[in-house]
């Protein structure tokens, strides 16, 4: 089987490169059929290379290089289940925005298709690696037909300036991640994984390992969006067309938050581990302070693609405190909630485009009750919106028992708090522009909100009864995903291998035979008490009490008003400020939160 | 000689995202961005070389010779592809903002905030 | 300047001394200078020429042992013109019968001569990347730079005749898409992605190698056109309407 993993990132590339070919020539159903096709049979390549590494690894090593006592000669991709599962995922949203697009996107279509192909090889690539230099390689082909993807509505000013934002943050981003790579090469000369995790092994973390690590892992935020790295990606969602947006939160994001496990577990987990405490403190640190920046962002928003943009960043908070626990059943809970809420939030965002078509706005006080003629499309919303909250069983429900019941035991209980507030502020706000929206409750005037610029579809003429079923397809897979029979066993068990440096190094250095993985699944190892529902409960009731201020808050007493205003008001203006749209002041928060990173780790490691 | 090799490197890296920073001009950004790219070259190629050695051409020099490192001199000329590709849609995005406003200001191109 | 750049810019400089501090203080745990002992490097110096007939050890990694780390390279420069073409779209005016003779004699003759010679040094770096220092990279750069030499010794119109994008997609597309499949092929042959299919041939000679001099050519072919392509774009979207002011 592992001759099928070089196929997830062959099949798009080549089809990109095809569709410029023979772009002048060929009719465009027949470049959209190309386009299609490629991403189906990668998305189905990827669907059966997730079930082969469920029994074990795969391994495959480009230009046939094994490696010779123990050294890496040349590239090698090394599967297991939760990167095969990213591929299937990542590969699963390529191919709906492309559907998707045969209604949103017709002019252009073709180099919109070539870079959204482009995108998804790279993605592919980027979780299949054993390489860290080629993990760089993939990170940059993401990047690059992102920022181009992004930068699709030349017309107006505002898109230009989020893929600028985008470009500019994300590029410094990766810069410092390859000063971490030049600093890891240094001193042990290799770039695969496995072999740079087995030289480091033996000694602890000296100033050399520690700055490598909180560069490599600072780059990598920066992609993922973790406060203070955070600002480019409502700009870049507010500029990119919605289908883009999807595959940008839905994938994109979640991708650095499954590369810091994974550098995180294969190289430095042995010579930070004495250490352990102060990487998981400054990690969960950043990842509650992420988590609330974004839901209190969102909450402000009028722009439902930059709102939901917010709600990315608080569940990219959220899942960067999972993998902070370092702990492999808190890696469960962050595959689960990555599996769910890349559906949902894809689903959400395709939602988005179908406003822009039939409807023309995607502001949400402009867009007061004009949704009452689409009610199965506010069906869709209000169910990827529950699903995003966690309440049993669907959803992210299964990722938070996971992180919860985790928590809890590693002493960071308070997490399951934080994640109720900061996922049912956001579920508020998407439930409140839902109502707005779909319903015409509240009123179509709110000052709380900041005003940007609007938006309108790339394509009129057209109805997004297409686009309303991808949609629907993505948000029903979403709320499913958590039913899959046995994924809770599965996915405690792919993040169990996943831990396990000294199997991944054995198989990859030294070509070790691997047992059948699957006769070992455990039992279901979540304690089946109260305690899950009642998250769900909390913070669903936080969603509609948050809902509820956001479309009647003056109704409220003037006095008690006032009195909000005058607390809370100071603090927002500050946040909001800070928030500039301005790139000199993204790379100056970026460069400072590197700083704050790098003196805390080299102090406390 | 360790000093000034690793610290032209930082020192470039450093005042390239400086100049990034303070920018008040796009094509003058993407310029900064190329400069601390260059870092990266830097450091790579110090990394990779040793003392009399030569390179890893072995056309007229016999095998086993000293030659310094030949997979960074591979990575940056991986880098260097990527860093033209990026500046080059960095520069494509500023003449559209330019189009579109006149100005190449990031500070005066500003719309989307909060 | 205003304010806020002016804060920007007194808080940005002893932020940016940390970070360089931070650098600095990593990188004094890296071996001295000259002193590295990355046994990768010298395994790939000794085996590369016996292994692969190939006398220059950098081009052996970049299309052979590391081959594929170069096809994503590769795809990068082709993402981002694609990317260039979609951005600049509205700005573009090809305008095929607009024109802009060179005045000077002498700079024709010398441009025109000129481009034969670059064209040449184009193509042999390509060509010996396996023996001396060159490859497919920088012999494709070369020979884009060689054809934009025509535009600036001869003018607007003849540059037309290959500044065309009708002309350089299918160059680009078919020089990404023959390296992957060149990967595909061996896959499909039941070997490893991108295993040398072909003979290895002798080294020290143009027909050494294998399958890593048609992925050469492959990427050579790719980065000529990509790169013309964006040559194109630029002078279609800035220069060109600003001809007639001339």
């Amino acid at each position: 089987m592992s001759w099928a993993l070089p196929l997830p990132v062959a099949v798009p590339l080549i089809a990109a490169a095809l569709l410029v070919a023979t772009g002048g020539l060929l009719p465009r159903r027949v470049l959209k059929a190309i386009a299609i096709g490629a991403a189906a049979t990668a998305t189905a390549f990827a669907l059966v290379i997730l079930a082969a590494s469920e029994r074990h690894d795969l391994l495959h090593w480009f230009g046939g290089w094994h490696p010779h006592h123990g050294i890496a000669l040349g590239i090698s991709f090394t599967v297991d289940p939760l990167g095969a599962g990213m591929v299937a995922l990542s590969s699963g949203l390529v191919l709906l925005v492309l559907v998707y697009s045969w209604t949103f996107m017709r002019r252009q279509s073709q180099t919109y298709d070539v870079l959204i192909l482009t995108f998804g090889a790279a993605m592919a690539g980027f979780a299949l690696t054993g390489d860290i230099f080629n993990m760089f390689v993939w990170f940059e082909l993401m990047g690059v037909s992102a920022y181009a993807l992004a930068g699709f509505m030349v017309e107006e000013l505002g898109p230009l300036q989020g893929a600028i934002n985008f470009a500019v943050t994300n590029t410094v981003g990766a810069y410092l991640t390859l000063m971490g790579i030049a600093l890891l090469y240094a001193r042990t000369g290799a770039l695969n994984l496995a072999q740079i995790g087995r030289t480091l092994e033996h000694r602890p973390a000296d100033r050399l390992v520690i700055v490598a690590f909180a560069l490599v892992v600072t780059g990598l935020m920066v992609r993922a969006a973790i406060v203070p790295f955070h600002f480019w990606l409502a700009d870049a969602h507010a500029a990119s067309p919605a289908p883009v947006c999807a595959l940008l939160s839905g994938a994109m994001v979640e991708l650095g938050i499954f590369f810091i496990a994974r550098v995180y577990w294969t190289v430095f987990a042995a010579p930070l581990h004495v250490h352990e405490a102060g990487v998981r403190d400054v990690l969960v640190a950043l990842g509650v302070a992420t988590a609330l920046v974004g839901a209190a962002m969102c909450l402000l928003q009028r722009h439902v693609k930059r709102l939901l943009a917010y709600s990315t960043i608080s569940q990219a908070g959220i899942m960067l405190s999972g993998v902070a626990l370092l702990d492999p059943r808190s890696l469960a809970g962050v595959a689960n909630l990555v599996l769910a809420h890349g559906l949902l939030k894809g689903g959400l965002f395709l939602i988005c485009g179908v406003l822009l078509v039939e409807l023309h706005h995607i502001d949400e006080l402009r867009l007061h009750g004009a949704g009452r003629r689409l009610p199965w499309i506010g069906v869709l919303w209000l169910a990827g919106t529950i699903g995003l909250v966690g309440v049993p069983p669907v959803g992210v429900f299964l990722a938070h028992q996971f992180l919860n019941a985790d928590a809890r035991e590693h002493g960071f209980a308070w997490l399951a708090a934080i994640g109720a507030v900061a996922s049912g502020v956001c579920a508020g706000a998407m439930l409140r522009a839902g109502a707005r929206i779909f319903l015409g409750w509240g009123s179509d005037e709110d000052e709380l909100l900041t005003p940007e610029p609007d938006e309108d579809a790339p394509e009129h003429d057209v109805r997004g009864r297409l686009m309303g079923i991808v949609a629907g397809v993505a948000i029903v897979l979403g709320l499913a995903a958590s039913l899959a029979p046995g994924l809770e066993a599965r996915t405690e068990l792919a993040a169990a291998r996943f831990a396990d440096t000294s199997a991944y190094r054995a198989v990859v250095l030294h070509g070790a035979a691997q047992g059948d993985a699957a006769a070992h699944l455990p039992h279901s190892l979540l304690s089946v008490d109260t305690a899950p529902a009642l998250y769900g409960l909390a913070a669903l009731a936080i969603a509609a009490a948050t809902a509820a201020f956001g479309l009647w808050h003056r109704r409220l007493p003037g006095g008690l008003r006032r009195a909000g205003a005058r607390v809370l008001w100071p603090p927002v203006t500050v946040m909001r400020d800070a928030h500039s749209g301005i790139v000199g002041d993204y790379l100056l928060w970026l460069s400072a939160g590197a700083v704050a990173v790098g003196a805390v780790w080299a102090l406390t490691l | 000689m360790t000093l000034l090799a690793y610290g032209v490197a930082v020192w470039v890296f450093a005042i390239g995202i400086y100049g990034a920073i303070v920018s008040r001009n796009l094509i003058h950004l993407a310029l900064c961005l190329t400069v601390t790219q260059s870092s990266t070259y830097i450091l790579l190629l110090t990394v990779g070389y040793r003392h009399g050695a030569g390179a890893p051409i072995f056309e007229d020099v016999k095998l086993g010779t000293a030659a310094v490192d030949p997979v960074v001199q591979s990575l940056t000329l991986t880098d260097v592809v990527v860093s033209v590709t990026v500046i080059a849609l960095i520069l494509a995005l500023a003449l559209d903002v330019h189009r579109q406003s006149g100005s190449v200001d990031p500070d005066e191109i500003s719309t989307l905030n909060g | 300047m205003s304010s806020r750049q002016r804060l920007r810019a007194w808080i940005a400089a002893p932020v940016l001394g940390l970070l360089a501090a931070i650098l600095g203080w990593g990188l004094s745990g890296a071996p001295g200078f000259g002193h590295f002992h990355g046994a990768y490097g010298d395994l790939l110096s000794a085996t590369a020429v016996p292994q692969r007939h190939s006398t220059n050890v950098v081009t052996a990694i970049v299309f052979d042992y590391r081959g594929f780390d170069t096809m994503g390279e590769e795809f990068i420069l082709f993402a981002s013109v694609v990317g260039v073409v979609l951005l600049l779209r509205d700005m573009r005016e090809p305008s095929g019968d607009r024109d802009d003779p060179v005045a000077s004699d002498a700079i024709r003759l010398f441009g025109v001569l000129m481009v034969g010679v670059v064209l040449v040094v184009g193509l042999w770096l390509a060509a010996f990347g396996l023996v001396t220092p060159g490859g497919g990279f920088q012999g494709g750069v070369i020979v884009a730079g060689a054809i934009v030499l025509v535009f600036l010794a001869a003018g607007y119109r003849p540059w037309r005749a290959f500044g065309r994008q009708s002309l350089l997609d299918p160059f680009e597309g078919v020089g990404a898409a023959s390296y992957v499949a060149l990967g595909l092929a061996a896959l499909i042959a039941g070997a490893p992605f991108l295993h040398n299919l072909m003979g290895l041939g002798t080294s020290g000679t143009l027909a050494s190698g294998g399958s890593m001099t048609l992925l050469n050519w492959a990427v050579a072919v790719e980065v000529a056109a990509a790169n013309l392509v964006l040559y194109t774009e630029f002078l279609e979207s800035y220069l060109v309407p600003h001809l007639d002011e001339r």
